[in-house]
């Protein structure tokens, strides 16, 4: 069991402190507005020894995730960090780390994509990225943000999976906050990180191919067994959930529920919300009000099968989006859990809001309005408006 | 929880002072969460940080919107009382940069039943830094007033933070104006 | 699938265009050297290069210039085509300096 050291950190403090502890052995990564201070803590660590990898600076984020392609597939620990038109501009390589079966963690302090041009948080980036193969994992806090990263490469690097892991922080309310992190000790960290085994290193002795071409003669047959990799790494990130939680006393699950045995209202959502959404609900909750509370580690792949298991009672599910899918019916998570909804056969009434956009504050105020209207819906049994904007001025 | 707002001006440290509070704070085995807005950083513009602490994990993130606690680290800034006591909880606490309140912030103070704290950060800054520095000093008035911590705690996170003898002079700023801060 | 297998021998279904993805080493790796051996490209040819020793000067420009490479090199630098993998692309001919590689209709 850890030491309970406590370290005052900011979100991206505790991120590059977690990779300093995982051992890296590449960096490549290219700064940006709001995750920069990952990248210029890791390259003090690396600068003064603290840190035994090879730091390699880019001209931009397509080479920085070029770079950690090809480090990865020589059998090497590989970490970049980057944040909105940075996730944007590597968009091509994030398909071909997956498809190659590259391990990378990536650090993404989540921020809105332009225009208008903006450094503050909501979840465009990511959600842009949602369909490139990528395991995507999200921070409620600092704690959480070191936490995944450091399950992130055992989930990354294990021969069940070997899949590149996009963990989010969202943008300043995550990675500029300070808050008190239980850190493990170097030698836990080591022995939970043992070195990596690649498959396929470079090896003279045993010359490989590759990234070769697949015409349609093969090129589905990868595909299919890229789907199943994702599906595969489900039991995995469990296991590895359990495994860090009797290392730290932290257990990680892929959905962190508050409330959910006899909610009627129940509430989910990605990222730094979770725990206001949660605040709010306590309230709600001594005055006996039955609200739930879903808060989702693991977007991808996507805990379907325990989503459910939490729905079963639920009279009404709002699905809280930071991000807006142009044109679709609803927010990326509102899209993804109704698909989930229409196969198990439940059918609670379902609304989606989108707020938070360009770093707009979800507030307090905010969340118990979100609640009210809930409750409002369960009572009537039925839902005025399916859509809430929240937080917009209308 | 207890949460406090700071307002200052860029380049006077007012995210520093939040800071070494919350490193404070965690050092005494509690719970604290400091976040800066954040905009364009200017020299000289208006800044605004904020502090949580509570005995309990703190969940929310969310902006400060009701504060307990205002600390008024740049004095010009209470030309514009409207703004620095905004949202302020009803018996709430401000602690302000002033060698004596001026009238009418006592008054919006009464109508919130608040408590006005003040020290002569100017007087100590120019005293121990012999320059415009108010941000340590304000966080001993602060320490004072609130009783949110033990004064060593705030003294060990800046000795964290600084080291040497800037930790030294930014220590006795904290002490005297731990010291000379007094309810109006 | 669980655990992905160290392997280093390209299972046979791959080369018959069989394969299932539950067969296929990761990600598309080929994970032995000279795979393509077993490739044979030589029915892709409309044009057959045609070697006339006796002009051959042994200059070997075109085991140099050939893409496949089909121009295997001999003893005393003679040259053979070898016709499994030969396209029929025609620059071994083109290169010639003594016109010694002549392009005739395969099958004529």
């Amino acid at each position: 069991m850890s030491g309970n050291k406590v370290l005052g950190l900011s979100g991206n403090e505790a991120v590059a402190y977690a990779i300093k502890q995982a051992n890296v052995d590449v960096i490549a990564a290219y700064p940006i507005t709001p995750q920069t201070i990952i990248v210029e803590r890791l390259s003090e660590y690396v600068n003064n020894g603290e840190l035994n990898a090879a730091f390699i600076p880019v001209e931009s984020e397509h080479s920085a995730i070029s770079t950690c392609v090809g480090a990865s597939l020589t059998g090497a620990r590989v970490f970049t960090a980057t944040s909105s038109q940075g996730l944007a501009l590597m968009h091509e390589i994030l398909h071909i780390a997956a498809s190659l079966r590259a391990p990378i963690v990536m650090a993404i302090a989540n921020r809105a994509l332009s225009a208008p041009i903006n450094i503050h948080c909501d979840h465009s980036d990511i959600m842009n990225a949602r369909d490139t193969g990528w395991i995507i994992m999200f921070a409620e806090n600092v704690q959480e943000a070191y936490d995944l990263v450091l399950q992130a490469f055992k989930i990354a690097e294990s021969h069940e999976v070997l899949l590149p892991v996009a963990v989010n922080l969202d943008g300043f309310i995550l990675s500029h906050s300070l808050e008190g992190v239980n850190v493990l000790d170097d030698d836990e960290v080591s022995k939970f990180l043992p070195k990596r085994q690649p498959i396929y290193p470079v090896d003279f002795e045993k010359p490989v191919t590759y990234g070769p071409l697949a015409l349609p003669d093969y090129f589905f047959e990868i595909k299919r067994q890229q789907a199943e990799a994702m599906e595969g790494a489900k039991p995995v990130i469990e296991r590895v959930g359990i495994e860090y939680g009797k290392l730290s006393n932290r257990e990680y699950k892929p959905i962190k529920a508050f409330g959910m045995e006899d909610a009627e209202v129940a509430v989910v959502a990605l990222g730094s919300s979770v725990g206001t959404l949660r605040a709010v609900a306590r309230r709600f909750r001594k005055k006996g009000r039955k609200i739930g509370v879903l808060g989702l580690t693991l977007f991808r792949p996507f805990p379907r099968e325990e989503l459910i298991k939490y729905l079963e009672g639920v009279k009404v599910l709002i699905i809280l989006d930071r991000a807006i899918s142009y044109g679709s019916s609803g927010g990326p998570l509102y899209l993804e859990i109704a698909g989930v909804l229409y196969r198990s056969g439940l059918r609670p009434i379902v609304l989606n809001v989108i707020y938070g956009l360009g770093g707009r504050d979800l507030r307090p105020s905010d969340v118990e309005a979100i609640y009210e209207e809930g409750f409002k819906c369960a009572e009537r049994g039925r839902a005025e408006r399916e859509l809430l904007w929240v937080g917009v001025r209308e | 929880m207890i949460e406090i707002r700071w307002h200052g001006r860029g380049g006077q440290g007012v995210v520093t002072a939040s800071y070494l509070l919350a490193r404070a704070v965690l050092s005494e085995g509690k719970y604290a969460q400091h976040f800066p807005e954040f905009g364009p950083e200017r020299r000289g513009a208006p800044v605004v940080s904020y502090t949580r602490i509570d005995e309990e994990p703190i969940e929310i993130h969310s902006g400060i919107y009701e504060p307990d606690i205002v600390v008024v680290i740049d004095p010009t800034l209470l030309f514009n009382v409207e703004t620095v006591l905004r949202g302020l909880k009803k018996g709430g606490s401000i602690v302000v940069n002033s060698p004596s309140p001026k009238q009418e912030l006592m008054d919006e103070a009464g109508r919130r039943e608040a408590k006005v704290y003040y020290v002569d950060a100017y007087r100590i800054a120019m005293d121990v830094f012999k320059r415009a520095l108010y941000n340590t000093p304000m966080l001993g008035a602060l320490i004072k007033a609130s009783g949110l911590v033990k004064l060593d705690s705030a003294l060990k996170a800046v000795r964290e933070r600084f080291g040497g003898e800037v930790a030294e002079r930014n220590v006795e700023a904290i002490k005297r104006a731990f010291e000379e801060v007094k309810l109006a | 699938m669980s655990g992905v297998k160290e392997v280093y021998k390209m299972p046979e279904s791959a080369f018959q265009g069989r394969a299932t993805w539950k067969e296929l080493p990761i990600g598309g790796v080929i994970p032995e050297p000279a795979t393509s051996l077993r490739y044979k490209t030589g029915n892709w040819r409309a044009l057959r290069p045609v070697l006339n020793e006796k002009k051959c000067i042994r200059c070997l420009m075109c085991w140099v210039y050939c893409p496949e490479p089909a121009i295997e090199r001999l003893e005393g630098d003679r040259i053979r085509i070898n016709y499994d993998y030969c396209k029929g692309c025609g620059i071994c001919s083109s290169i010639c300096p003594v016109k010694a590689i002549t392009m005739v209709e395969e099958g004529a």
